[in-house]
């Protein structure tokens, strides 16, 4: 395979997942904004701005912080180069660009979910329409995956292109929950504050989580119990633990097809050795930030080494 | 020209009974219902929508994508009618290489005299770089897209010869494969030969003329300027249905004597590069020293036998019009026989005689620029205005060399599905031909376009041209 080939297969998947991972955000933005007053849903807008590392770009436009504003921001604005529309443009522009290495169904369902999502996003958003935009972005990231699995060769293609999604969801979770680490700390449910567990909800509701732990949990809710399920529990498809899992099994399948092991299976060794073991206490004793910061440059560092084995761009 | 004969009508013979080629699908057709058609109509535009089968247009925005309209009543050709012309489709694409080799070797076609030196002198597409080297297997245009035209129950003529990089073979192959999806019952009705082995015939044909240096079974790639092209779709799908790679000039770089493409396990050698890009963006090193889009040394692997370039560089010189003229002359010196397909009667407007002729009769003629194509700068003179026409006049008498004139052809017609019913519309016809060692290998059908206004003569896509799925008969 190309090396470019390799390279728009990752890069498709990474800016499905992250248009996907975006949508969920904004949808779990919207729910906690609407049913609180109005600082509180200031309060959640700007964090959900900051949750996808949209700060500087939004302040750079924008004074306040509404939700109309916040929304059509994230989902279509064209100053903002990372925003859902942008997202799934490259995701369509990588697969125009790997159309050899696809299937025609794979193809297909992105070529008909670009045009659905560019239809609906060619004006402006109205709070009506939010969740229904959610749910087409959502759908795009199914069929994609549905498509991918069913049809495609478990050769390179298939190895990059899922390396490419848990790389980039095992940034977007950290990321929130970095965000968010202050919600999370062991102090906070000792001394039994006065924290509203709406806020702990969102949390779980912005990775697709809430369901699956309370399934987990019997409805039992705590900063613990939180972290460990979206850190540790390799059950859960979006926890950091499970996408490490997943990338370490398709870099090592890579590995077994190029018939050698490069720099990024020796990182991800590393990362596999600094999660080995680990509780939420040690979590905590380090320090939840700081763990999570280690996590973020460790993972991009395996994607950066990826890029440099597989020859993407030289 | 005021008396204009009548066109002929492919499907309507002049007592308005059905004529034998069609008989099968009008009474197919008959049968269904408007309301039915229609609404297929309309499903075939979504289908291709969906399948992302989309053309860039030229100075547009990069990201505006169009369909090239598709008209869902077939054009049909008998087992006859077919058997005629590939007969001297053949003669003319041998013709062709013939006079190719000879141009880049002895020349013996301009030292007896039967063409002016003056054409290769004038012409950018001659390329010195190719002069006293044979490609692989003696093969110049790999695929050569033939364009015809009818006046007549017999009457084809060869409007342009495509030797240089021809396009639209995904239309063909994709516009079957949407009518087989929308009518498949029309299909068993009706015995039609298939075209979608093309892409295995391609391959093969391809591979037949890999380089001396290949090792083992030779690795074909498609060569694209990228997905801002605006045959991008055609190239992905190309490469797709080879199972080729398809690469981008800078995926590649010469190394050890040949040319690789760099993957994922490294450099890997390229034996036959299935190019679309012209020749001047082949090579920074003996073309265009400021393009991005080459392969810097590619032509000395080429030359020393290490790759295959599909087309050969510098075929581009036959699909020049002034060449195009003395094509009758070209078959003839070549293979000794009259040509079976005859050109369209043409001027030169660079002889002073012709030219005083095309001047004289500027709004009766289609007037061309010799080294034009996709049908930008041409002059249509019974459809132009007063003021176009004394423009025009003006170019041509600055520049005659650059022009040569033809008459408007009556072209034939074939109908189109349309919310009154059927109408009539004029329509050319591209068939795609390989050539190989092993010979010249012609898809049954190939691409027929057609102009979907009434009236219009002009079928390119760039103007407004659609296409339709193109029927041969199977023999009986």
């Amino acid at each position: 395979m190309l090396g470019r080939t390799a390279n728009g297969l990752f890069w498709m998947f990474r800016n499905l997942e992250r248009a996907e991972n975006t949508a969920r955000l904004l949808d779990a933005g919207l729910r906690m904004a609407v049913t609180r007053d109005i600082a509180t849903a200031e309060d959640e807008w700007r964090s959900v701005i900051a949750a996808s590392g949209l700060k500087w770009a939004y302040e750079a436009e924008h004074d306040g912080y509404t939700g109309h504003q916040v929304w059509n921001f994230i989902l279509r604005e064209k100053a903002n180069p990372s925003s859902v529309l942008a997202m799934m443009e490259h995701v369509r522009t990588n697969a125009r660009g790997v159309r050899t290495a696809i299937t025609a169904e794979l193809w297909e369902v992105v070529n008909e979910s670009w045009m659905q999502i560019k239809d609906a996003l060619a004006r402006p958003v109205s709070q009506g329409s939010v969740g229904e935009i959610v749910a087409m972005v959502r759908r795009a990231g199914t069929l994609a995956h549905g498509a991918m699995a069913g049809t495609l060769l478990r050769n390179e293609s298939f190895h990059f292109a899922r390396a490419g999604t848990y790389v980039e969801r095992a940034d977007s979770v950290a990321r929130i929950l970095d965000l968010k680490y202050f919600l999370l700390l062991p102090s906070l449910s000792y001394v039994g504050s006065s924290l509203d567990k709406g806020q702990w909800d969102n949390v779980l509701r912005s990775v697709s989580g809430d369901s699956a732990y309370r399934w987990l949990h019997a409805g039992q809710i705590d900063a613990r119990g939180i972290v460990e399920f979206l850190v540790l529990d390799e059950r859960f498809p979006r926890s950091l633990a499970f996408c490490h899992s997943a990338l370490r099994d398709e870099l090592a399948a890579l590995a077994r097809i190029h018939g050698r092991e490069g720099e990024c299976n020796a990182l991800m060794r590393e990362a596999d050795m600094r999660m080995a073991d680990l509780t939420t206490e040690m979590i905590f004793e380090q320090g939840l930030h700081e763990f999570l910061l280690g996590f973020m440059a460790a993972n991009s560092g395996i994607a950066a080494a990826i890029a440099e084995d597989y020859r993407f761009v030289r | 020209m005021a008396e204009r004969q009548a066109n002929f009508d492919e499907m309507h013979a002049e007592d308005g009974s059905i004529r034998p080629a069609y008989s099968e699908y009008c009474e197919w057709h008959d049968g269904q219902e408007t309301a039915w058609l229609r609404r297929k109509h309309a499903d075939c535009e979504s289908n291709f929508r969906k399948t992302g089968i989309t053309f860039n247009v030229y100075g547009e925005d990069e990201a505006e994508e169009r369909l090239i309209p598709f008209d869902m009543v077939p054009r049909v050709i008998t087992a006859a009618e077919w058997r005629r012309l590939t007969r001297g489709i053949e003669q003319r694409v041998s013709a062709l290489n013939a006079f190719l080799y000879d141009l880049y070797h002895r020349q013996e076609i301009i030292r007896s005299g039967r063409l002016p030196v003056r054409l290769l002198r004038d012409n950018a597409a001659w390329l010195q770089q190719m002069v006293g080297f044979t490609p692989p297997g003696g093969v110049y245009t790999h695929i050569v897209g033939i364009d015809l035209v009818r006046t007549g129950p017999n009457d084809w003529f060869v409007l342009e010869d495509n030797a240089r990089t021809p396009s639209g073979v995904s239309y063909m192959l994709e516009n079957r494969e949407t009518m087989m999806a929308m009518f498949p019952e029309l299909f068993s009705k009706v015995p039609v030969e298939p075209v979608s082995n093309y892409p295995r015939r391609l391959a093969k044909s391809l591979a037949a003329c890999a380089p001396a240096a290949t090792k083992g079974k030779p690795n074909v790639a498609v060569l694209t300027p990228g997905i801002y092209n605006s045959a991008y779709f055609e190239h992905a799908f190309l490469a797709d249905q080879m199972g080729a790679e398809l690469v981008e000039g800078s995926d590649l770089r010469v190394k050890d004597g040949r040319v690789q493409m760099r993957c994922t396990r490294g450099y890997q050698p390229v034996d036959v590069i299935y190019r679309r890009v012209d020749d001047e963006y082949l090579d920074p090193l003996s073309f265009h020293p400021d393009s991005m889009l080459g392969v810097p040394g590619i032509m000395d692997v080429y030359r020393s036998g290490g790759v295959t370039i599909a087309n050969a560089p510098g075929t581009g010189i036959c699909d020049d019009k002034a060449i195009y003229s003395f094509m009758p002359e070209i078959v003839e010196f070549y293979t000794g026989e009259k040509p079976l397909l005859p050109n369209v009667e043409t001027w030169r407007c660079s002889d002073e005689d012709s030219l005083g002729h095309v001047l004289d009769n500027l709004d009766e003629l289609v007037v061309k620029e010799v080294h034009g194509s996709g049908g930008y700068g041409m002059l249509i003179g019974p459809t132009s205005s007063k003021k176009e026409l004394a423009e025009f006049r003006k170019k041509l008498q600055a520049n005659p060399h650059n022009y040569i004139a033809q008459p408007t052809l009556s072209l034939s017609t074939c109908p189109i599905f349309t919310k009154k019913g059927l109408v009539p519309r004029h329509v050319d016809l591209r068939p795609y031909v390989l050539v190989s060692p092993d010979g010249i290998d012609i898809t049954p059908g190939g691409l027929t376009r057609v102009a979907l206004k009434e009236g219009s003569l002009v079928v390119n896509s760039s103007q407004g041209g659609g296409t339709k799925d193109t029927w041969v008969l199977k023999e009986t």
